[in-house]
């Protein structure tokens, strides 16, 4: 196990008095995937919206990679390395496959002020983009429009744009959400070949993708945390089986 | 060439050679009100099209752009360049101001400043001294170009008005297939993705508004030239409404849509004038018939048809 490079210390967040993350303390270890399990409105999101700094907290501090992010900009935190997906499957609908790769990739170059440049400078990136297409099976679609990918695919290029700014975590919200069995397979086995050199905290419902995927998970319930540990552990605790699968069951 | 697609070229040639033969047929002084009209659309669409906002005080960069040039041109005896020039610049800081105060908030509540700003603008010019309140500044020189090529004659000035018109396009082509113009279309399409990759959307918006702010002063600036008088209607908001019907009725985030729209809109104010009042009632059928019928515009709709971009 490596050293920790995410930590939150007693993340906060109220809405208005309705305190959505209450004193939230998470530690992820470089290298791992860290599961962040819980109920509906258990603050998962919000978590990762708080992580990510799409929502300034109201209480507590957050380091990454040694680095206190915790007053930063949301676009400053991508820069350091640190990058989300989000649980609405975030691509660019009206640019091709391929440049909705490239947009990522034009980023680390620079020079995308450059308003009175021609966009054929971005060819340089193709050949790139067409290798994280082929990582994720999306080949084929380079060409396509991305809003008229299947939603599979659309979450498998949302992970080719996020992998083109080889960041060093990736923060996924509900990777597998609404899909399809054989999706939710691929999506599992492209996770696994990704998480080479990289640490992944993700957020996730489907409890069978977690059970096999992630070395460390949290329960979050009402804001808080509930457990931690491997599956193991946290499964047979009473108090996640009452709160998180109960609930599910219900 | 210049980065269009073949389609696009097609499209560019088609229109240069329009603007090259249609002196000879139709009113010079009409045309280079379209080319006004068509250049201030460009600009607008470049926001509403490109980057996805909505900005309803462009008024204020197109008449104060006016309203500046023809100050520089008559009391400052510049000339027609640099008055032209003076009115973008005028649109710049203008635009820099607007942006600065409306980018942080979206969709309608953008808009909402916007328009408010604009009517702030529009008080000013009322009352302040130089703009002539309702008389406006009237028998403004049109001067001589670089200070040999008198524009006094409509032929003359209608070849400059093309140029700057062309020269803007053109301008608006590339900012839109640039690097930039691809974050742009990236923020339109998903601006909290495009953040999570790492850009600072504002800054890009920012840029992008100044940039049509400043086009819009030009456009204004070289109207007042042509007309000889800068007065109150440019700078008020049935104008910013204008801008919105002509790009939405000639197609929006395409680059020939607003060219298209401009060349209808200005076309029936001009001859359905004689039946006063009623020009308003059919433009307001018009922009009916489009959102009901043909969504995309005129030319997005074409482009639709015959799957190209345009």
């Amino acid at each position: 196990m490596g050293d920790i490079i995410l930590e939150a210390r007693g993340l906060t967040r109220d809405f208005l008095g309705f305190v959505a993350v209450n004193g939230v303390d998470l530690s992820v270890r470089a290298g791992t995937i860290h599961a962040l399990i819980g109920p509906n409105g258990a603050g998962k999101t919000t978590c990762f919206n708080l992580l990510t700094k799409f929502l300034p907290p109201s209480k507590g501090s957050i380091h990454f990679n040694g680095r206190d992010i915790t007053a930063m900009k949301p676009a400053a935190v991508a820069r350091l390395g640190l990058v989300r997906s989000f649980q609405i499957s975030a691509v660019f609908g009206h640019l091709s496959a391929l440049e909705n790769v490239r947009v990522a990739l034009q980023r680390q170059r620079g020079g995308s002020y450059d308003f009175w440049r021609s966009e054929r400078v971005l060819q340089q990136f193709d050949a790139r983009a067409m290798q994280l297409l082929e990582d994720v099976g999306l080949a084929d679609h380079a060409g396509t429009e991305a809003a008229l990918l299947p939603y599979g695919r659309k979450r498998a290029l949302e992970i080719a744009t996020t992998l083109a700014l080889e960041p060093k975590m990736l923060l996924l919200d509900e990777p597998t959400a609404g899909m399809a069995h054989e999706d939710v397979d691929r999506i599992v086995q492209l996770i696994r070949r990704v998480r080479v050199g990289r640490t992944i905290l993700m957020v996730e419902h489907n409890l069978s993708v977690v059970e096999g995927l992630c070395d460390t998970i949290t329960v979050l319930t009402r804001g808080r945390v509930l457990a931690q540990g491997d599956y193991a552990t946290v499964s047979k605790n009473p108090e996640v089986i009452a709160a998180y699968l109960g609930s599910a069951d219900a | 060439m210049f980065g269009f697609s073949r389609s696009q070229s097609i499209g560019f040639v088609i229109m240069l050679a329009l603007i090259a033969t249609s002196p000879f047929v139709l009113y010079p002084v009409f045309l280079m009100k379209v080319l006004c009209v068509a250049l201030f659309a460009c600009a607008f669409n470049l926001l509403i099209g490109y980057v996805g906002l909505m900005s309803f005080g462009h008024a204020a960069f197109y008449g104060m752009g006016g309203y500046l040039t023809a100050h520089a041109a008559k009391e400052w005896g510049l000339t027609p360049e640099l008055s032209i020039l003076v009115g973008g610049a005028v649109g710049a800081v203008l635009g820099l101001l607007f942006a600065w105060l409306a980018i942080r908030r979206q969709g309608l509540y953008f808009a909402m400043i916007t328009l408010a700003l604009a009517q702030m603008v529009y008080f000013f010019c009322l009352e302040a001294p130089f703009t002539g309140g309702e008389n406006g500044i009237q028998q403004v020189p049109r001067g001589n170009l670089f200070g040999i090529i008198p524009l006094g004659s409509d032929m003359n000035m209608y070849w400059t008005v093309a140029g700057i018109f062309i020269i803007g396009f053109l301008l608006l082509h590339r900012v839109v297939y640039s690097p930039f113009g691809q974050v742009l279309k990236a923020i339109r399409e998903n601006e909290p993705r495009a953040i999570s990759l790492g850009y600072r959307t504002d800054d890009y918006k920012q840029i992008a508004f100044v940039l049509s702010a400043t086009l819009a002063g030009i456009a204004g600036g070289t109207k007042a030239l042509v007309f000889g008088i800068a007065t109150l209607t440019d700078v008020n908001f049935t104008t910013s409404g204008d801008v919105v019907l002509i790009t939405l009725l000639g197609g929006l985030g395409t680059i020939f849509g607003p060219v298209v729209g401009a060349l209808v809109v200005v076309s029936m104010e001009n001859y359905l004038a004689q039946f006063g009042s009623w020009v308003t009632v059919t433009q307001g059928a018009i922009f009916v018939v489009c959102v009901l019928l043909f969504r995309r515009g005129v030319i997005g709709e074409l482009g639709g048809l015959l799957k190209l971009s345009l």
